[in-house]
């Protein structure tokens, strides 16, 4: 059986794609699916061989014919989200696609149009495939395309006998992460010692109960704040929430995403040997 | 006016900046709100500290059928795009998270079997501390969609002279949702190649909704040259840069760290500021 290791944080920024990719690096065959699709990242630090790539069809679009129409205002009377103006032009970054104008149009003068929304990219490692997708600026369905990407990473993981497959995932509590936690195995949420560190946290942990995935926390940047550090720690065991061993705060991070490497793979510092030691915990947990 | 403040990438201190123009366009005697559009991760009253004195709940229109009135003739089911009624044995069964509230089932069935009730999505709070009036949505856990939510919170504190808004990271949905009729947009970064990534979309995303936009350096000094050469080149405004200060991060941590932005850069602020007062488009939403 596949297993799903899904990376979240509920906060952005607190260093999930860092922890995914040196993940990604030390667990020897694997895919991995970047699932935070409207600022994927993994790649910067994932050397691979693009293998192949495909449009994501989100959803539909209205399209007005100008000629067909009367302005008889209709349409803009059906849509509840405000996306056709007086003059019935349709604004396509805010129409949801949902076609009750075009299906009450007394012209018809309105269709539904396939919209593209996205694009989904499959590249081989040496370890495995490696799955992450552009979604198309300012467009919606994220959900929908996380659970293409990572249905294409289980399927290349088939192929290739691989039993794991690494999510990195967004940031948030919305529809991408709600796709990206469903059927996980396990979920780790990398946090940081702040105080909306600490409050995301809670949300997204509440999250992963809410859809019954067994939840470990990491706590990155773990000694910029101790105090605040041993109140996450204190939350986590009273919530009987796996805690993995913190990562102190140390440049090389920085210096690894600049090198275009995982942590792990350009530095043998204090963050890169934290991170080890978290993913042989982590191993035992999901294996 | 209405200021968003957005970035690409999170983590990146959207809400650290969002805060300080707050505090700044106070303390120049504009009547300020600051509006949390990060409905899935509400951060801004951890800083602001506002007692709550209203809290609304938010909802969505979902679909209620009575099964008294209908003839099981399916049309509920074929107008709806995102497969949120479906017939089962000829009754319709509505399944709530996939509902987008379009109203298509009500409008079309024959019957008038198909009325619309409330489904809770979420919270708006709202408050006031240090002469700033907040408002902030909060999502409900497992709530998959969050631009309806936005749309209720964008609402709140409609006559102010200066409305910050602090977006949520990423350029989808929520993201369009917030910055969507502005008049400026400040997008918040860091000198990292996840950073500058990030800010690409989010510029991206600027043009394609036409808003005026500069870009703010956090942690300037933290990576490399490249966000810096990318704007030169592409001929965006950086009118602040705050370094890569411990001393930041630990206030940050406790949640102090806007007094200490004032304090020790308001020319960063002032900079923040003169950019909007420049460049910002005149039209209101």
């Amino acid at each position: 059986m596949i297993k799903e290791l899904v990376i979240i944080s509920g906060k952005g920024g607190t260093g999930k794609t860092s922890v995914a990719a040196s993940f990604a690096f030390l667990a020897g065959k694997r895919a991995v699916a970047d699932c935070d699709v409207d600022a994927a990242d993994l790649h910067l630090v994932i050397e691979s061989e693009p293998i192949d790539a495909g449009d994501f069809e989100g959803g539909k679009k209205a399209v007005i014919n100008t000629d067909m129409c009367d302005r008889c205002g209709v349409c803009i009377r059906y849509c509840r989200f405000d996306a056709i103006d007086d003059l019935c032009a349709i604004d396509p970054l805010a129409c949801e696609g949902c076609g009750v104008c075009a299906h009450f149009c007394p012209r018809g003068a309105i269709t539904m149009k396939n919209n593209i929304s996205g694009r989904w990219f499959l590249a081989s490692t040496p370890q495995g495939p490696f799955v992450h997708a552009k979604l198309g600026i300012a467009e919606g369905n994220s959900g929908k395309l996380v659970t293409v990407i990572k249905r294409i990473a289980r399927e290349g993981a088939l192929g290739k006998k691989i039993s794991l497959v690494v999510v990195d995932g967004s940031p948030g509590t919305g529809c991408p992460v709600i796709a990206s936690v469903s059927g996980a195995s396990f979920v780790l949420i990398v946090t940081e010692p702040t105080i909306s560190g600490f409050h995301d946290l809670k949300r997204v942990h509440e999250l992963s109960r809410h859809f019954r995935v067994k939840a470990g926390v990491c706590i990155n940047k773990c000694d910029i704040n101790d105090e605040m550090s041993n109140q996450i720690m204190g939350y986590c065991r009273s919530n009987d929430v796996l805690l993995f061993p913190g990562i102190p705060y140390d440049t090389d991070v920085i210096q690894a995403q600049i090198a275009g490497k995982s942590v792990v793979e350009y530095s043998n510092g204090d963050a890169a040997i934290a991170i080890c030691s978290i993913w042989d915990e982590v191993k035992k947990v999901i294996n | 006016m209405n200021i968003a403040i957005a970035s690409g990438k999170g983590g990146t201190g959207k809400t650290t900046v969002a805060l300080s123009l707050a505090t700044y366009a106070a303390k120049a005697g504009s009547k300020v709100a600051i509006i949390d559009c990060d409905v899935e991760e509400p951060n801004v009253n951890l800083f602001l500290g506002a007692t709550i004195i209203k809290t609304e709940i938010s909802s969505v229109l979902i679909p209620s059928v009575d099964e008294g009135k209908c003839t099981g003739c399916g049309e509920c089911e074929k107008i709806c795009a995102f497969s949120a009624i479906v017939l089962i044995k000829s009754q319709p069964l509505v399944v709530p998270d996939m509902c987008h509230s379009c109203g298509g089932c009500f409008h079309v069935c024959p019957e008038g079997a198909i009325t619309e009730v409330g489904k809770q999505i979420g919270v708006i709070e709202s408050g006031r501390a240090s002469g700033i009036d907040y408002a902030g949505g909060r999502l409900n856990i497992g709530e998959h969609m969050a631009p309806p939510l936005i749309r209720e919170v964008k609402k709140k504190h409609n006559g102010h002279e200066v409305r910050i808004i602090d977006s949520p990271p990423g350029t989808s949905c929520p993201v369009v949702e917030s910055v969507r009729g502005v008049d400026f947009l400040v997008l918040v970064t860091e000198p990292t190649p996840f950073g500058l990534n990030d800010l690409r979309l989010a510029v991206e995303m600027a043009r394609a909704l036409a808003v005026p936009f500069c870009v703010v350096i956090n942690r300037a000094g933290i990576g490399n040259n490249d966000v810096e050469a990318y704007c030169m080149e592409q001929g965006i405004k950086i009118p602040a840069r705050i370094p890569n200060v411990r001393r930041i991060a630990e206030e940050y941590s406790r949640g102090d760290c806007v007094s200490y932005i004032m304090e020790n850069y308001p020319g960063e602020l002032d900079g923040i500021m003169s950019c909007i007062n420049e460049n910002k488009r005149s039209v209101m939403i």
